[in-house]
């Protein structure tokens, strides 16, 4: 059935387009939505409902579309649950209703529609309990492949996404008349302002109208109005952009939809949606208001539409929701619908007013049109399957009921209007309070908490005068507060709209039946299949607070939020309960206002952006060395460099034997270093570390464990005196950052007396670890002017010389127990120095070694890794380093801590070595070490904290904080291990070396 | 023996052919060529020692939050109330110890520890909107000011040099890579189809 009017609207009838829509193929033209296109086919039918599989059709022509569901697109570019009602047509488009298969005409789940009495509110908090384990296995997957909305797609998003942060002095939410007054009047007083509309071109319900504003049509009266904010330089329109989140401090999020209305013409370089994450100092909501269906049996056939959305689909789109619509509202403003119907060239066969003497002004031309009037009447039934066919039209009775008169008209569409409710959905994100206003049975804004004005119809002001001069107004007035213009709005345009006509406010229409009874259904919320018998009952079984219905019934709890059945549905709980619509409370809105793609959030973080890969200077030369890499925090670390054929186990037993019987050279750049100067840094150093290092000299090295005041280790590494008053830090490479903040926060808040500067010099120098018997024979070749003997260059110095060519300070510190050098260098000069040491060590088989290799060797020197040994409940003394915890010092953070009784516990756990009876089986790190083998529960008395197969031990190695352990050498302990137990002994946690005399090579 | 490389090496060597034309439409992205820079600390109470480095200097060391002054062929940029980091000729460093000699002070050599970007052309400031979630608008945002901050996932200084046509953003080595892939990314859609 073609619908299209022969003329008007503002679609672009010299562009036509083919789309396909539940497999079947049709037309439509540029300036479509998929709504419109398939009303101007004769199409209604659309999809099936959530939970009944009823038959359900376009109700609206906006955001609020709670039935219109569609899936959009096929294969990777899919997407579920788009209300067709803000699809943008496009050549080619492919579209299906959801929740239906195999079509929304033919579903062979409408089945369960006959089961109805079988789903009554909260059916599944009563029918699916027993046995439990059914739950997970059997009911929630049936229940979720036969109620659902649609598909998510199953491959990776072809598309990109972006974010984009925006500040403005004034942002206006809304391009409709109270929209564009606001940011007009904000506009011209320079401030920056920002308008955001969601359709793709302003004018809001003025698109939907036929009034003339300032002598115009209103739309074109948009259009200039657009043209004149597009030539103020500081002010931005974003179209297709959905204001969806207001959140805290004026921060606001939205969703500009950039290339979804071009279909596969959208260009490649441009990202499908945007997220926009906006600051403005004040905002100006003019979001409108959406019109309230009336509740009456059978209310949610195809065919039966809103009137504000018939209006606008005739005077926008040029679509005749039918050719023989019957009218149904409880307000005067629904009769221009009728009569726009009408002055189109279409045909409106009754209004029925359950008013029993509407006032409406147009209802006398409308009589002389031809409209018959039925008033003090109802909608009491509707009849047809997948389209409404008929209405049986009843006179209300003096009780509320149904009086005598019943006439059944045939029809093909019911045009319903209850009155408007403001749209206060981002009012309430943003945190405002509600009143509600008897009269008209509307909830208005209230109370604002942040910086905002609520203007035009979501404000209550349903006229369109009262729009024009409303948004004026809050839009100059936004702009004083903001610091522009003097406050005074400009004055509006005039326009020939009548003010808003009266309204009884009406909220359940009475069926043949009472309502629960026989078939019909009295729907409220659409989208969650929730009708008036659901609310009575939640009622009557004792439910008393809107929280506990909404959940109970989950009436609004759909991707629409209720949009259309919120206030519809409180208003049915107000009465069976017997309290007033206030008594009963409201339920909040939350974001997103419409639902958003999780594409526009991840925006460009996806793959190699995801998150920032910290690299070294030779960062390049591992990647063509073809080192596997570690994450360690953000930086990619070495971890071992696989040679043809060999696996990780081969690799880094061959790198550990190189640096013991050679030399092998490690990228250590990653460790935090800290310049500390002044002629307090010893002082600060001496509180901040457990050991002293005041008295370290000039040219020294010492190794120092930093504590919290809880006095758990945090942090450890060597620091270097460089002069009297200057000091080198250097922290483990996960911490470089909270380091330097530590120590910031205690020179900046608790000793600010101290005179000292702390830098950070982390990426000023690269630094290369030189290890292995014949370091000194290769840092002799590079470094020809620095004297390297022991004598001269002794352990736990420090030395300045040139290395390369490149000026260099050198460590003689070990991590591996071997001869080393910590060779520090120029960042810009890393890549250049590892590779002389690369060339001058070739002759001795130097091999680049990774972390794993490193992990390996300082555990067979019994080394421990912050963070691998300590978990922050380890202290020095748990570690057995009471060696390095000063006795002489009057006191540094954490020294109180250790005279609470708990840290001096002699069952605290310690740090031990462990050694597997069978010295082939590795023990898995984090290995739970019992007493004796048994079932669970079991005492658990230690666990694993490193555990390596050693190439120099020859066997497996372990370290393990055990209870009491220091004082268990020797004893067996348990690992468990794949479920089973691995018998082991406690040992010393130095396996290497233990005399230290490998250190001068 | 190896010698000591005429040029040090840009940690965005790797990325220099796609530097070299990185320009798309209103944005041109470049690498600042290496200079010397200093961290420098001093007392901003201490009136001799703002003085000396300003004599040094030639250019009073910024007082004022979030800004930068510049003399010359060498920018001094506040960091924090006793915090600014120089950038100049080379011999800078040791001229500064000899007139802060005796005065509370830190001059820390960082020449090796950033790389900086330089971002420019009408669509420069839109690029950097992408991932930084201050107002850069130029009236919140004049030329001269200078900011540390986070643009996408890095922490930069961000410097809007000059007559404010251009925007210097200064990374640590570590993250440069992943910035400047981040910022090419961000162009891609100023580039002419």
């Amino acid at each position: 059935m073609n619908c299209r009017l022969e003329s008007g609207g503002r679609i672009d009838r010299t562009q036509r387009l083919r789309f396909a829509f539940n497999g079947r193929r049709y037309r439509g033209f540029a300036g479509d939505t998929l709504a419109s296109a398939l009303i101007a086919n004769g199409v209604h039918l659309t999809s099936r409902s959530f939970k009944y599989h009823r038959p359900r059709g376009i109700l609206t022509a906006g955001a609020e579309e709670p039935s219109a569901l569609v899936q959009l697109g096929e294969g990777a570019r899919t997407e579920p649950n788009l209300r067709a009602t803000q699809v943008e047509l496009h050549d080619g488009l492919v579209a299906a209703g959801v929740n239906a298969w195999p079509s929304a005409s033919c579903d062979l789940a409408a089945w369960t529609g006959r089961l109805a009495p079988l789903f009554p509110a909260g059916f599944y908090y009563k029918t699916f309990l027993w046995p439990a384990s059914f739950w997970k296995a059997v009911y929630e997957p049936a229940i979720r492949r036969m109620a659902g909305l649609g598909r998510a797609p199953e491959e990776p998003d072809p598309d990109i996404y972006d974010r984009m942060n925006v500040h403005c002095d004034v942002l206006v939410v809304g391009g409709g008349p109270a929209g564009l007054g606001a940011a007009l009047a904000a506009g011209e007083t320079g401030a920056r302002v920002l308008l955001v509309d969601e359709q793709p071109a302003l004018g809001g319900a003025l698109q939907g109208l036929r009034h003339r504003v300032d002598g115009m049509d209103g739309a074109e009266w948009a259009q200039a109005a657009a043209a004149r904010l597009a030539a103020m330089p500081e002010v931005q329109v974003l179209t297709r952009t959905t204001l969806f989140g207001y959140y805290d401090h004026n921060t606001l999020a939205a969703l500009e939809r950039r290339t979804d209305h071009l279909g596969p013409d959208a260009p490649a370089h441009l990202t499908r949606q945007r997220l926009w994450t906006v600051k403005a100092r004040r905002v100006v909501l003019a979001t409108g208001a959406h019109e309230r269906p009336l509740v009456f049996a059978d209310n949610d056939r195809p065919g039966v539409m809103l009137a504000s959305a018939a209006q606008r689909y005739v005077n926008h789109f040029a679509a005749l929701p039918g050719r023989l619509p019957v009218l149904f509202t409880n307000n005067d403003d629904a009769y221009e619908v009728a009569h726009d119907i009408v002055a189109a060239g279409g045909k409106v066969l009754a209004v029925v007013d359950c008013r029993p003497e509407p006032a409406a002004p147009l209802a006398a031309t409308l009589k002389e049109a031809g409209v018959a009037l039925y008033t003090g009447a109802v909608i009491a039934a509707t009849h047809g399957t997948r389209r409404v066919q008929a209405v049986t039209v009843a006179a209300l009775g003096e009780d509320g009921g149904l009086g005598g008169g019943r006439w059944r008209i045939g029809c093909d569409s019911v045009l319903v209007s209850g009155g408007w409710n403001p749209a206060v959905h981002l009012f309430c994100q943003s945190a405002g309070r509600l009143t509600f206003e008897e009269a008209r049975g509307i909830f208005l804004p209230g109370e604002a908490t942040q910086a905002l004005e609520v203007a035009g119809a979501a404000a209550g002001s349903f006229g369109l005068a009262a729009c024009l001069a409303d948004g004026a107004a809050a839009g100059a007035r936004a702009a004083h507060a903001a610091g522009f213009g003097d406050g005074r709005a400009p004055p509006a345009p005039p326009s020939d709209a009548p003010e808003p006509g009266a309204i009884a406010p009406f909220w359940l229409a009475p069926g043949l039946k009472p309502v629960g009874h026989g078939k019909a259904k009295h729907m409220v919320d659409h989208q969650d299949d929730v009708t008036a018998a659901d609310i009575r009952l939640a009622a009557r079984e004792g439910f008393r607070s809107v929280e506990h219905v909404k959940r109970y019934t989950t009436v609004g709890m759909g991707t629409d939020q209720g949009k259309t059945a919120n206030v519809n549905g409180l208003a049915i709980l107000a009465d069976a309960l017997g309290k007033s619509v206030p008594e009963v409370g409201f339920t909040t809105y939350r974001p997103p206002y419409t639902p958003v793609t999780f594409g526009a959030l991840a925006g460009r973080d996806r793959g190699a952006l995801m998150d920032p890969v910290r690299r070294t200077a030779m960062h390049e030369w591992h990647e063509a060395a073809g080192a596997v890499f570690e994450p360690v925090g953000q930086w990619h670390r070495p971890w071992w460099y696989p040679r043809r054929g060999e696996d990780k186990h081969a690799a880094v037993a061959r790198e550990c034997r190189a640096v013991r019987a050679a030399v092998g050279v490690l990228d250590a750049s990653t460790l935090g270093k800290i310049d500390i100067r002044g002629p307090d840094a010893a002082t600060l150093l001496d509180r901040l570390y457990t050991n002293a290092f005041s008295t370290l000299k000039v040219g020294r090295v010492r190794y120092g464990l930093m504590c919290g005041d809880d006095g758990m280790v945090f942090d450890d590494g060597t620091t270097a005196r460089l002069a009297e008053d200057h000091y080198l830090m250097t922290t483990t490479t996960g911490n470089a950052a909270h380091v330097l903040e530590w120590l910031e926060e205690w020179v900046q808040t608790e000793w600010p007396e101290l005179r000292v500067w702390c830098t950070s010099v982390t990426e000023q120098w690269a630094t290369l670890a030189l290890a292995g018997p014949k370091a000194r024979d290769v840092l002799a070749a590079v470094a020809p002017g620095l004297a390297l003997d022991a004598d001269s260059f002794p352990f736990m110095s420090v030395r300045e010389g040139t290395v390369a060519g490149v000026g260099a300070r050198v460590f003689r510190i070990s991590f591996t127990g071997e001869l080393s050098f910590e060779i520090n260098v120029p960042w810009h000069h890393g890549r250049h120095v590892w590779e002389a040491l690369m060339e001058a060590g070739a002759a001795h088989g130097i091999t680049p070694y990774g972390t794993e290799a490193m992990h390996v060797l300082r555990a067979e020197r019994g080394f421990i890794i912050v963070g691998q040994e300590t978990d922050g409940t380890t202290t020095p003394q748990d570690l057995g380093m009471d060696w390095i915890v000063s006795k002489k010092k009057a006191d540094f953070l954490g020294k109180r801590a250790w005279i609470r009784e708990d840290n001096k516990r002699a069952d605290r756990k310690q740090l031990v070595g462990i050694l597997t009876d069978d010295p082939k089986v590795v023990l898995a790190e984090g290995a739970q070490l019992v007493d004796r083998p048994g079932r669970p529960p079991v005492p658990m008395i230690g666990h694993v904290t490193s555990s390596y197969m050693s190439p120099a031990v020859g066997r497996s190695i372990a370290l393990a904080l055990v209870k009491g352990g220091r004082a268990r050498l020797g004893e067996a302990v348990h690992a468990n291990q794949a479920k089973k137990f691995v018998r082991c002994t406690i040992a010393e946690p130095v396996f290497y070396d233990p005399e230290g005399g490998k250190r001068d090579g | 023996m190896a010698e000591a490389p005429a040029t040090p090496r840009s940690p965005l060597a790797g990325l220099a052919g796609a530097l070299a034309g990185a320009q798309a439409g209103g944005v041109t992205l470049t690498e600042r060529p290496a200079r010397a820079r200093l961290n420098l600390r001093l007392d901003p109470e201490d009136e001799e020692a703002l003085a000396a480095a300003a004599a040094v200097l030639g250019a009073a060391l910024p007082l004022a939050p979030n800004t930068a002054a510049s003399a010359g062929d060498r920018t001094v940029l506040w960091l924090g109330p006793d915090e600014w980091l120089v950038t100049g000729p080379a011999a800078e460093a040791d001229m500064l110890t000899g007139a802060l000699a005796g005065r509370h002070h830190a001059i820390t050599d960082v020449s090796a520890m950033y790389a900086t970007l330089a971002l420019s052309g009408a669509n420069a400031r839109e690029v950097l909107m992408k991932g930084c979630r201050l107002d850069l608008h130029p009236r919140a945002f004049a030329a001269g000011t200078c900011v540390q901050t986070a643009l996408a996932r890095a922490q930069v200084i961000l410097h809007r040099s000059g007559n404010g046509q251009t925007y210097e953003i200064t990374v640590r080595n570590s993250f440069s890579v992943y910035l400047a892939t981040w910022l090419l990314d961000a162009m891609a859609e100023y580039r002419p189809a």
